[in-house]
């Protein structure tokens, strides 16, 4: 029998010959990564079980993004954690505000995530990578604080489930509606304990930056991973920034032969943009059916959909026009290389001089941190991943999900409007 | 090792954020965390709670993010375990490393809010006091047994290290 994707990058950090399913495995990590919000307890951790030490400063990764800029006191305590810590260590992946940016779009963009990677992160997003066709998988601050000890981490196996994709994406219809029409389709629960392999015709299509939306949100079906066999799209990605890279990247892909636990193929020629309504991500609809749904605020951005291929989508809506009068537009590059891009392509005006604000690299709102919380009452369409009950601020509030181009022309009209229909 | 308790009963998917909003994660002080444990779903969650309740909940608990906060939100208000349908992944690794036990069982639709459990870990039978209602889950593998005794993974490991 063969093996999976995920199954050949499991085995190929144990010591063993012989993988399958259930399995519980002792794995080696490439990277262990943490932020503002969960390092600080690992670090506490790793120090009260009295470890001096970290097994390997390279291999460690913290960044400050969620809370940060500091937003209050206690965030900034948090961040000093990380600085300290990095400092004591002499981990080199530190990254100081300056040239920061949100985990899940940095550490691909600068590099250190390479295809075949073992990657663990107390972050949930850390399946962001799955994309780039290597594992990584979110974890706890415990965790993270036994792999700062040895590079290690305990892991059942999980089966995998694929996903086929038949068919030519309509107009405005990218990486962001694939996943969220995927987890409508399947629930929160539905890829529980699971790897997702995204494949099929219009996958190989897909640019890096969709890829990475889609496998990001893996989590939200309550998966373990969402991997993506590399191609030459991949690879040029990836050679991009190899002169950046301390390691050499690994292409693996699933056998012929390889074992399934499911297979869901779907014909997406029909698809039109997709938004998930409060207050789960599985409470998906076309755009086209809700009507008249009047919003307070759009959010462009986070680990999602704050790449530069996504402000391009929502600067090509927004060029020349102005959003309704009262509405909140936030457009949040994530990361600063992202932030040059857009203002060297004239992105940021066109944000600016249609109403929007453009912000520093931050998690901010989509947590409700800081940089956009909603109000009581307060409806909010954000490019971000959660829509759970008062996630971006009062648990009143109301929180929609989509992609960029349908942020972009609801900004337009105050109201979920299909990028279509804005002129 | 027995639990014995009053039942809080949630829904499914009750999710980190219902568990601990993002809001309070400026702190580790599980008491500290304890005190806005379901804050956004339930108000008056924590003032019912006494020391040693039990919750027991529908599919998917702990889903969305990786915040060890949340089980340590619901150890610090003084729930001592959690039932439910089923887990989402990374808060089950979380409630392991933390120490807060937690039972799978799907047939708890009979079980109400206010009744008393007792929970047998060592043999995974969960009594209803309250209905005579006896439930049989998987015996909670010595070793989380002793982790939930020592207060986490680490105070574990730290034991065998010294």
């Amino acid at each position: 029998m063969g093996y999976t994707i995920a199954e050949k990058i499991l085995l190929a950090h144990t010591d063993k010959s012989d993988i399958k399913p259930s399995e519980f495995i002792e794995a080696k990590i490439d990277l262990g990564l943490g932020n503002d919000i969960t390092a600080p307890l690992a670090i506490e951790e790793f120090k009260k079980a009295g470890f001096d030490k970290v097994f390997d400063r390279n291999k460690v990764a913290l960044i400050p993004d969620h809370f940060a800029p500091a937003k209050d006191l206690r965030s900034a305590n948090q961040c000093k954690v990380l600085a300290e810590f990095a400092k004591e260590q002499k981990i080199t992946n530190y990254f100081e505000v300056g040239c920061m940016g949100i985990e899940h779009a940095l550490l691909p963009e600068m590099g250190i995530v390479l295809p075949g990677d073992l990657v663990i992160g107390a972050d949930s997003h850390t399946c962001t990578y799955g994309a780039l066709g290597c594992y990584s998988t979110g974890i706890g601050s415990t965790d993270l604080a036994r792999a700062f000890a040895d590079g290690k981490v305990w892991l059942k196996v999980p089966a995998t489930v694929k996903f086929v994709y038949k068919g030519k994406l309509n107009k405005w219809v990218g990486g962001k509606d694939l996943i969220l029409f995927t987890i409508g389709q399947i629930g929160v629960d539905g890829a529980l304990y699971k790897v997702m392999e995204f494949s099929g015709p219009v996958i190989r299509k897909l640019g890096m930056d969709d890829r990475f939306s889609m496998s990001n949100m893996a989590i939200e079906a309550g998966a373990r991973a969402g991997l993506i066999e590399p191609d030459d799209i991949t690879k040029a990605y990836v050679n991009q920034r190899i002169k950046l890279a301390n390691h050499k990247p690994k292409y693996y892909s699933s056998d012929k032969d390889a074992v399934y636990e499911k297979v869901y193929e779907w014909d997406i020629s029909k698809l039109e943009p997709q938004v998930a309504c409060p207050h789960l991500p599985s409470n998906v609809k076309p755009v086209n059916e809700l009507k008249d749904v009047k919003i307070d605020q759009v959010v462009i951005g986070s680990c999602t959909n704050g790449r530069i291929s996504d402000l391009r989508i929502a600067a090509k809506i927004l060029k020349g026009k102005k959003i309704k009068p009262g509405l909140r537009l936030i457009v949040i590059p994530a990361t600063q290389k992202i932030y040059l891009e857009a203002v060297a392509e004239g992105l940021a005006e066109i944000f600016i001089k249609a109403g929007g604000i453009f912000s520093t690299p931050t998690c901010g709102p989509c947590l409700g941190g800081h940089m956009g919380i909603l109000a009581e009452g307060e409806v909010s369409l954000a490019t971000t991943n959660r829509n759970f009950l008062g996630r971006m601020g009062s648990p009143k509030s109301f929180v929609y999900l989509s992609g960029p181009s349908v942020a972009a022309a609801s900004a337009l009209t105050g109201k979920i409007t299909h990028p279509q229909k804005v002129k | 090792m027995i639990i014995k308790g009053k039942v809080h009963k949630l829904g499914d998917d009750i999710n980190t954020d219902d568990i601990i909003a993002a809001k309070y994660l400026v702190s580790t002080d599980a008491k500290e965390l304890g005190k806005h444990c379901m804050e956004s779903i339930s108000p008056d969650f924590v003032s019912k709670v006494q020391a040693g309740d039990i919750i027991v909940a529908g599919k998917n608990f702990g889903c969305g993010s990786s915040r060890e906060h949340a089980p340590l939100a619901i150890k610090g208000c003084g729930i001592a375990a959690v039932v439910a349908k089923s887990f989402a992944a990374i808060f089950f690794r979380n409630a392991i490393n933390i120490g807060l036990p937690f039972l799978e069982m799907e047939d708890l639709d009979k079980i109400n809010n206010g009744d008393s459990l007792e929970i047998d870990l060592s043999s995974g039978v969960i009594k209803n006091i309250t209905t005579g209602a006896v439930y049989k889950t998987q015996a909670f593998p010595k070793f989380l047994q002793e982790i939930v005794q020592d207060g986490g993974l680490m105070n574990w490991v730290k034991k065998w290290r010294l």
